[in-house]
């Protein structure tokens, strides 16, 4: 039902997961505002607080059945536990299932001001293996191993989604970053898996950049850059910087893609315990994520018209949280983008 | 006069001998900058020239014969050589020198230029990276058909001799804070003994204020506020990726020098160490990152005077605005700006020797 959604909206079930701290409000603003642009989308909210099965933790059944049915999620921050051994939830939620693309768009946002005005990026990371592989050992006293850990299955699974991607939402570039001079073996072959993707979508034009220049160049001039796919920790750091050029955290969405179209939208942002229960905080982050489900769902029109009313309140200036340096609150900013919609 | 930390190696009176390595790309034309502005400054260094592309066939060769002319001098001022990628090719030259020449600390100061086009104004920070270790130790192999592990090895000894030599070099600069930058949370035995490492040598300088950042929020920090930034020390890669953003940030590769260090051994090359096949041979570069590399070079061997007027020539050049390469937003150039950096340097040169004759 999910492809021909645009002409005949049929109501679609989507699992809610709130989240810790600003979670619950900012949830809350977003289911509102989906309310408010008949979005066809039916909330199925859950708890993932993990249970301890066979001593380990485990996301709930519950909520593992509801987003097995739905295949579609919308976070909200959760509250990593501190402690020994614990795994972050992010993290288990990846593992449960099976998360192996981070997909986070970063745009420059109208009103926000930045020395940066023109972004426009998509960064796609490899988000199963890599650096993150968590084997280390202590080879002999001081000396310590680190495995970085690179597949041809991930590698080109990955790949493969970033050129989806790219022709899914009309982009016409797709740049791999590695350091496939130094790493020649394991980025090499990710650099490998890229092309042979690439062969594949010959509308899509392909670059290879190497992260030193992909970095220099994207402080300089993200403007340059259109999507670009690539290993874990490159990713992971290239995608936080991105999200520095367009001002924090607070503005930018994020996509995780699963095996079999099973995908979770979240909020890139902390619990931020400091704010929360106060209805102060910011629900833009967590809507655009929302926009980015609509889009994976082909429901372009709602994510459009969702993300015009709350870039252009933000524009505006007249309502905006005290993050962008404004007064409203959250009610009030999600008042005025409902209004305007 | 020679400093105290250069290992003195006089070859005439107070000539220096000092191994130049052009590099491929825009190497050549970067160095020629540099030996006209010696040349007019009347500067007292030789050069050793030791003159490879890192793809020729005799690349190997000719880069054991720069390390053995580094060994003999002390002191080198290099461009960057080519390096193939790929599975099985070859290692890098430009990490084999560093290897072999055990240039354990890699120092890349990013400081604004008055006058060059960047988006963020006033940052002044310096990154100290290990450059020997980590990321870079070429262990890598197939363990079964598409499956490839790569080795990062961190060191307590190694991880405590660059906290050491950024401690040090903070006291020595009238710095006050080191930030460590690490990914701990995720790499928690290996980066976690660098960060452990950076603590302990920290306690030992209790007037530098310490702290440390998660690379990927650093990052995010470099690119929204990089003034909050003094000193950052890094384990390998990081380095890069910082290094490469900071220069980012105030205007790019053409401005950022930089410095590698051993023990008796001080090797200077571009901070960010680009190639720049894309404009070689065009009479394009900005040698701005090379002559001030070399300027770091004359401060290493002691040549005060030639150090402060190379430094001061490149500056008023770069703010005055009328002579500025493509990438500073002129159209001048490279010859175009080292002629105007020796228009700048000579009078400041003889001001600067009068004065001492004055007070002498
Ligand atoms: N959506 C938001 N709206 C407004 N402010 C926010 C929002 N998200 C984060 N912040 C602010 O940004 C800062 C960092 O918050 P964040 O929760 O990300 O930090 P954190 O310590 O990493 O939290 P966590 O431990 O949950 O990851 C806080 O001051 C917080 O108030
Ligand atoms: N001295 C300089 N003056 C002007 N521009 C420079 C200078 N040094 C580097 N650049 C520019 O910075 C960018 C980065 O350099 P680049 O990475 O292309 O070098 P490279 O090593 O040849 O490329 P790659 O690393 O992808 O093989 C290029 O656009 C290059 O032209
Ligand atoms: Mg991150
Ligand atoms: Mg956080």
């Amino acid at each position: 039902a999910r492809a021909l959604s645009t002409s005949v909206p049929v109501s679609t079930k989507v699992t809610l997961i709130p989240g810790d701290g600003i979670g619950p409000e900012i949830s809350d603003a977003v289911k509102k505002i989906f309310a408010a642009a008949q979005t066809p989308i039916e909330w199925e909210e859950v708890d993932v607080t993990p249970r301890m099965v066979n001593n380990r933790p485990a996301i709930p059944e519950d909520a593992r059945l509801s987003m097995m049915e739905t295949k579609l999620g919308l976070k909200g921050p959760l509250a990593t536990p501190v402690g020994k051994g614990h795994k972050s939830l992010n993290l288990l939620l990846r593992q449960t299932f099976d998360l192996y693309a981070n997909v986070r768009p970063c745009r420059s946002v109208k009103g926000y001001k930045t020395p940066y005005e023109d972004v426009n990026t998509v960064i796609i990371r490899e988000n199963t293996e890599g650096e993150y592989c968590g084997v280390e050992h202590e080879v002999y006293p001081g000396v310590v191993q680190s495995i970085k850990l690179i597949t041809r299955a991930s590698s080109m699974r990955v790949a493969n989604f970033a050129f989806e991607y790219a022709k899914n939402n009309s982009r016409s570039e797709v740049t791999a970053v590695t350091k496939a001079n130094i790493m020649k073996a394991s980025d090499g072959l990710f650099l490998e898996c890229c092309e042979e993707v690439a062969k594949r979508f010959p509308d899509i034009r392909f670059k290879h950049m190497l992260l030193d220049k992909a970095c220099l160049n994207l402080t300089k001039n993200p403007n340059e850059f259109d999507v670009m796919v690539m290993p874990n920790l490159y990713g992971d750091i290239l995608s936080d910087l991105s999200a520095g050029l367009i001002g924090g955290l607070g503005l930018t969405p994020s996509g995780n893609i699963g095996a079999d179209g099973l995908a979770i939208f979240e909020s890139v942002h902390g619990t931020a315990p400091d704010i929360a229960g106060k209805d102060l905080a910011n629900p833009t982050a967590l809507a655009l994520s929302g926009c980015m489900m609509l889009r994976h769902m082909h429901l372009h029109d709602y994510a459009d018209k969702i993300e015009n009313a709350l870039l252009s309140t933000i524009a505006e200036g007249q309502f905006i949280t005290g993050d962008l340096g404004g007064k409203a609150t959250c009610s009030e900013f999600t008042a005025a983008v409902c209004s305007k919609l | 006069f020679l400093s105290t930390s250069a290992p003195v190696r006089t070859q005439y009176g107070n000539r220096r001998l000092v191994t130049l390595i052009p590099g491929d790309g825009i190497g050549p034309e970067l160095m020629a900058s540099v030996r006209t502005v010696f040349d007019a400054m009347n500067a007292p260094v030789d050069f050793e020239e030791i003159s490879f592309g890192g793809q020729d066939p005799d690349a190997e060769q000719k880069c054991d014969e720069a390390i053995l002319s580094m060994k003999r001098n002390g002191v080198g001022l290099k461009g960057v050589l080519a390096t193939p990628h790929g599975f099985g090719s070859r290692q890098s030259l430009n990490v084999k020198m560093r290897l072999q020449l055990d240039l354990f600390a890699n120092v890349t100061p990013c400081i604004s230029y008055e006058g060059v086009p960047a988006r963020h104004q006033n940052v002044n920070l310096v990154v100290i990276r290990q450059n020997t270790e980590g990321e870079y130790s070429h262990l890598e192999h197939e363990i079964n058909p598409g499956v490839v592990e790569s080795l990062k090895v961190i060191s307590r000894e190694r991880s405590q001799q660059i906290a050491k030599f950024a401690f040090d070099y903070a006291v020595r600069k009238g710095r006050s804070k080191v930030t460590a930058v690490h990914k701990a949370n995720i790499m928690k035995q290996g980066d976690g003994l660098f960060l452990q490492s950076c603590r302990d040598v920290a306690s030992l300088y209790p007037s530098i204020t310490f702290n440390d950042m998660i690379v990927d929020n650093c990052s995010m920090q470099l690119v929204s506020k990089p003034q909050q930034f003094d000193i950052l020390v890094t384990p390998n890669l990081y380095g890069n990726i910082v290094g490469n953003i900071g220069a980012g940030l105030i205007g790019g590769a053409g401005v950022v020098p930089g410095a590698n260090f051993g023990k008796d051994m001080a090797l200077f090359e571009p901070g960010t160490r680009h190639v720049g096949q894309d404009i070689a041979g065009k009479n394009q570069a900005n040698p701005t990152a090379m002559l001030v590399s070399a300027k770091l070079m004359l401060r290493h061997l002691g040549f005060k005077n030639e150090e402060v007027a190379l430094n001061q020539a490149v500056r008023a050049v770069i703010k005055k605005g009328h002579v500025l390469t493509r990438d500073m937003g002129g159209t001048a150039s490279t010859t175009e700006f080292t002629q105007a950096v020796i228009d700048e340097v000579k009078p400041i040169l003889a001001a600067l020797s009068q004065g001492e004759a004055a007070t002498a």
